[in-house]
C-alpha cells in the first residue's frame, strides 16, 4: 500500500510548520525588544501540534461562509503571553536572553524535523532505485 | 506566512534600531551645541517604537509582524544656561543655553540599541540558514 504525499512524512511535516511559526513568534519578540508596552508571545508547542493535526479535543465551528474566521485558525494560532521574569518599567515583558535562547533552541528543532524528512527521502530513494 | 516574514520582522527591528544609534549620534554630536534662547537650544531626541499589529479583523489579540517607529519625541528635561559674556552666542545678559543631552543616557542607549541590532542580525541569518536547508531537503 503506497501512502498518500500528505503522510509519507508523518508529523514531521506539521511539526516544521509549528517550529516554523514558533521563529517568526520569536522573532517579532526579538524585534520588539524596546517597543513599551510590548508583550512577549510564544507558541504552545504541544497544543499547536495537536490542532495542526487534528487531534485538538476542543470543538471547532462550521465555516459555511467563505473567508469566515475559523476558530480552528484562531486556535491554530496557538499563542500564549510569556510570564514576564524580568518585566521592565515600560511594560515591555521581553527578555532578549530567553528570546535568544528559545530562538536557538527552536532553530535545531527546526532542522531535526529536516532531518526526519531527509531520512524519510533516503528511505524512499533507496526502496525505488533498489540500491543502497 | 513562512519564514520569509522573518526576513520582513528582523528588517523591521534593524531600521527601528538604526534609527535609534542616528538620534544617539545626533545627540552626542549637538551634546555640547549652544543657543542664544532656551528655545532655540538643542534637545535631546529619542524615537518611540511600536509593535505592528497584524490585521485579522477586530481581533485585539493579533500577533504583531514587526516593529515600528511611531515619531521622535524630544526630552522635556530643563535647558542648562551658562554665563559666558565673551561666547559669540551670548544673549544680552551674556548667557548662551546648552542642550539638555546626558552623555550617559546616550551611551547606555548606544549599546542596548547596538545589541538589539545585533540579535536582529542574528535572527535573519538563522532564519536564511533554515531556508537554505529547506531548500536542500532530501540531499
Amino acid at each position: 500500500m503506497i501512502p498518500g504525499t500528505d503522510n509519507l512524512f508523518g508529523i514531521h511535516t506539521k511539526a516544521l510548520d509549528v517550529w516554523q511559526r514558533r521563529t517568526e513568534v520569536l522573532a517579532n519578540n526579538l524585534a520588539n525588544a524596546d517597543t513599551p508596552g510590548y508583550l512577549a508571545r510564544d507558541v504552545d508547542f504541544r497544543k499547536a501540534l495537536a490542532t495542526a493535526s487534528g487531534q485538538s479535543a476542543g470543538l471547532t465551528l462550521e465555516t459555511d461562509v467563505p473567508g469566515q474566521i475559523t476558530t480552528a485558525g484562531q486556535a491554530a494560532q496557538g499563542l500564549a503571553y510569556r510570564v514576564p521574569t524580568q518585566p521592565s518599567m515600560d511594560g515591555n515583558t521581553v527578555d532578549a536572553q530567553a528570546e535568544q535562547a528559545a530562538f536557538a533552541a527552536n532553530g535545531v528543532h527546526y532542522q531535526a524535523s529536516l532531518s526526519f524528512i531527509t531520512a524519510q527521502i533516503r528511505m524512499l530513494r533507496t526502496a525505488i532505485s533498489g540500491q543502497g | 506566512m513562512s519564514l520569509f516574514s522573518v526576513f520582513n520582522v528582523a528588517g523591521s527591528g534593524m531600521a527601528a534600531q538604526s534609527t535609534r544609534l542616528n538620534t544617539v549620534a545626533s545627540n552626542l554630536a549637538n551634546a555640547e551645541s549652544v543657543a542664544s534662547t532656551p528655545e532655540a537650544a538643542y534637545r535631546a531626541r529619542e524615537p518611540l517604537f511600536a509593535a505592528v499589529q497584524k490585521q485579522v479583523g477586530a481581533n485585539s489579540d493579533a500577533e504583531s509582524e514587526g516593529v515600528r517607529m511611531l515619531g521622535v519625541t524630544e526630552s522635556q528635561a530643563a535647558i542648562p544656561s551658562r554665563y559666558e559674556p565673551g561666547n559669540p552666542m551670548a544673549d544680552a545678559d551674556g548667557n548662551v543655553y546648552a542642550s539638555n543631552v546626558n552623555p550617559v543616557d546616550e551611551l547606555v542607549n548606544m549599546i542596548s540599541a547596538s545589541r538589539s541590532y545585533q540579535n536582529n542580525v542574528e535572527v535573519m541569518n538563522t532564519a536564511k540558514q533554515l531556508m537554505v536547508k529547506t531548500l536542500n531537503l532530501g540531499n
